[in-house]
């Protein structure tokens, strides 16, 4: 069930930041919620906490993977990585 | 010349042979599959006179490669009863190639009750009496034996577990700082070990030189281009050093794939607590290192030195697995909880996947509280002490969930899974239900396409690509365990377009053939064919390529099954 919310309304994302990005969330989100204007996406919120490109390697939507393109809902669950690995 | 060490544990002799042909390009893994398909009767009881153990540096090992220090432990395991390769950091490797000794064999079993130290050096072999030994933990064993034999000796040992020949037991082996930090954990053969009474195994390469390539002069040139790829790929050269595997947690967490509470649900809301980051913050307040290789040579540096509250060293080698195993399975949440836990698993010398699978089985089974990090604790110590409730945890998850009535044991043949929920990282899944190993992510590590985005995108939720994910990995992973390469260098490898052929490029220089990729990746192939006709003889059918039928349950959050066919199964490592 998709959360509604009105046009021009701003909208809560849920915002996760890891490891070498996680203190980009200081100041800006410091509680993991972000409000943002409708229509915003992935690059929006890149471009809005000044994550520095080539540390965004990893996006999650709700836990899928997405691309910067997507356009987030109220509600979603947004969390970014660097480069990571392990095993 | 390289040659082959005997070690009869009965008559307590040795001897030295030159390898048989067929065995002339094969190293590590494809070494010691072959030769125990070719020597160990597959329907042998694996704590019998019949087992062997064979012990194989890779086929780069010992050279300037980085990163090639891995040694393969191989025999039948006596967890799963089927082939075991189990494949370690440590010392031994390296000093091993340099020995020229292409493989140890360890034979037969003594009749008489005392254990042995094998000291292993380039004059020969002596069997030690190993009474002040037996008992000892490995921190003390190695301890003991690096004041005896000098510091940097390369120690295989077992703990309390191995001696009670308790199938979930490891060998543990010294790394660079003589800790017991790294294992051949999985499959029990510390078990086998202590069934032929042997309590360590010393090697010390004193007066042995560095391993010569053929070509030395195209050897050194690939190598510094390869290690420059391993330094250079964001994942080897960045993510690994900096947070080591723990970092996985939250990835896998966010993926919605992480294991919690024996497979309930794929979230652990208490996953931060127990994350990578936390861990790199509580080593660094508290003076312990951020980045430690498992061997010399090693340019990726995943482990570290975690210290307890005290800013006393608690643990190494602290893996995401381990973190999983007795954290989000367990519903615990306390880091240096589960760094204890880690401490006594090397310590006692168990497998922690196996180990911490077992102590949420005694959790399921009602035995403990979920949650209980004392009464978790308690248990492990009582593997140690031989308690006869020690020894059922001791035996592993399979063995612990059928002793308390569970009706939800994950495990593929009768190994415990990892730390990917196989609904929700389909290609991993793919790999615990095929491997010959039992439940094994490193045996092809879909986790990289599926989650990490390396070498591909497959959708980790559906089926499709998923089959061929497994199996291409698979055979690729065989090889490294055959080079003697840690797996991890799989990241920039599959990455790079170069990178295999830099591997093949330096097979050829160090021993002057002319192999083409094909050949390299047959060599893979070929070790798979030979687990698998092992499994077969031993009595393994298709029908133990499968994951246990709690896997049809629905896996939130992404509300997902395991759905793949027993013929797609049955397709993955046919090659035709």
């Amino acid at each position: 069930m998709e959360p509604h919310h009105r046009h021009d309304e701003p909208m809560k994302l849920e915002l996760k930041l890891f490891a070498t990005l996680r203190p980009y969330l200081k100041g800006i989100c410091e509680d993991g919620t972000l409000e943002v204007p409708d229509n915003t996406t992935v690059a929006d919120v890149i471009k809005l906490l000044k994550l520095p490109e080539e540390q965004v390697r990893l996006i999650f939507v709700n836990g899928r993977h997405s691309d910067r393109n997507r356009e987030l809902c109220a509600g979603d669950r947004l969390g970014i990585f660097p480069p990571v690995g392990g095993g | 010349m390289n040659k082959i060490l005997r070690i009869d544990t009965k008559r307590k002799e040795f001897s030295y042979s030159d390898p048989d042909d067929r065995y002339a390009l094969l190293g590590g893994r494809a070494l010691t599959s072959r030769m125990v398909m070719d020597e160990v009767p597959p329907t042998c009881h694996p704590l019998s006179a019949d087992n062997k153990i064979v012990i194989a540096p890779g086929l780069l090992s010992g050279t300037t490669a980085a990163n090639s220090g891995r040694l393969s432990v191989g025999s039948k395991s006596p967890l799963t009863g089927g082939i075991k390769e189990s494949n370690a950091g440590g010392l031994v490797s390296q000093k091993l190639a340099r020995m020229g000794i292409q493989a140890i064999v360890i034979e037969d079993k003594p009749e008489e009750a005392d254990y042995s130290l094998i000291h292993i050096t380039k004059e020969g072999v002596s069997f030690l009496p190993a009474d002040d030994l037996v008992g000892m933990t490995n921190s003390e064993v190695i301890t003991t034996l690096w004041q005896r034999f000098g510091e940097k000796v390369g120690v295989a040992c077992i703990g309390p577990a191995g001696e009670q020949r308790l199938t979930g037991a490891s060998i543990q082996l010294a790394d660079p700082k003589g800790n017991p930090g790294r294992a051949a954990g999985r499959g029990g053969l510390g078990a086998v070990m202590g069934s032929k009474k042997i309590k360590a195994m010393v090697i010390d390469d004193t007066g042995c030189e560095r391993v010569k390539p053929a070509n030395k002069e195209a050897f050194s040139e690939v190598a510094k281009k390869w290690a420059k790829l391993l330094t250079s790929h964001p994942v080897s050269g960045e993510g690994l050093p900096g947070f080591g595997t723990a970092i996985l947690v939250n990835v896998v967490n966010e993926a919605g794939a992480m294991p919690t509470k024996n497979f309930r649900s794929g979230r652990f809301d208490k996953a931060d607590k127990i994350s990578g980051e936390m861990m790199a913050e509580l080593i660094e307040k508290r003076g312990g290192i951020i980045k430690e290789g498992c061997h010399p040579g090693c340019v990726i540096k995943c482990s570290q030195a975690y210290h307890d509250k005290n800013g006393d060293y608690l643990t190494s080698g602290f893996e995401y697995e381990t973190v999983w195993a007795f954290g989000a399975h367990c519903l615990i949440d306390d880091l240096d909880a589960i760094a204890e836990m880690d401490r006594l698993c090397d310590d006692i010398g168990l497998d922690t996947i196996d180990a911490g699978v077992a102590i949420g089985m005694a959790m399921e089974g009602g035995l403990i509280e979920w949650g209980d990090k004392a009464a978790a604790i308690d248990l492990l110590n009582k593997v140690k002490t031989g308690d006869p409730v020690g020894k059922i945890i001791g035996n592993g998850a399979a063995f612990t969930g059928q002793a308390l009535g569970v009706d939800r044991i994950p495990v593929v043949k009768k190994q415990a899974l990892p730390a990917y929920d196989p609904r929700a990282v389909k290609g991993v899944g793919v790999t615990y239900a095929t491997t010959p190993m039992g439940a094994d992510h490193t045996a092809g590590y879909g986790v990289c396409q599926n989650i990490l985005k390396v070498g591909g995108d497959v959708d980790a939720l559906k089926k499709e690509g998923n089959i061929d994910v497994s199996k291409n990995l698979q055979v690729a992973t065989a090889v490294l365990d055959a080079a003697g390469l840690c797996i991890f260098v799989a990241f920039p490898v599959l990455d790079s377009e170069e990178g295999f052929g830099m591997i093949v490029d330096m097979i050829n220089a160090r021993y002057d053939t002319n192999l083409t990729a094909d050949d390299v990746l047959a060599i893979g192939i070929n070790t798979l064919e030979t687990e698998k006709a092992f499994n077969r003889a031993a009595g393994f059918t298709k029908h133990d390529d499968r994951l246990p039928a709690m896997f049809k349950e629905n896996l939130e959050p992404h509300n997902v099954t395991w759905d793949f066919t027993d013929d797609e199964l049955d397709g993955t490592l046919s090659f035709g």
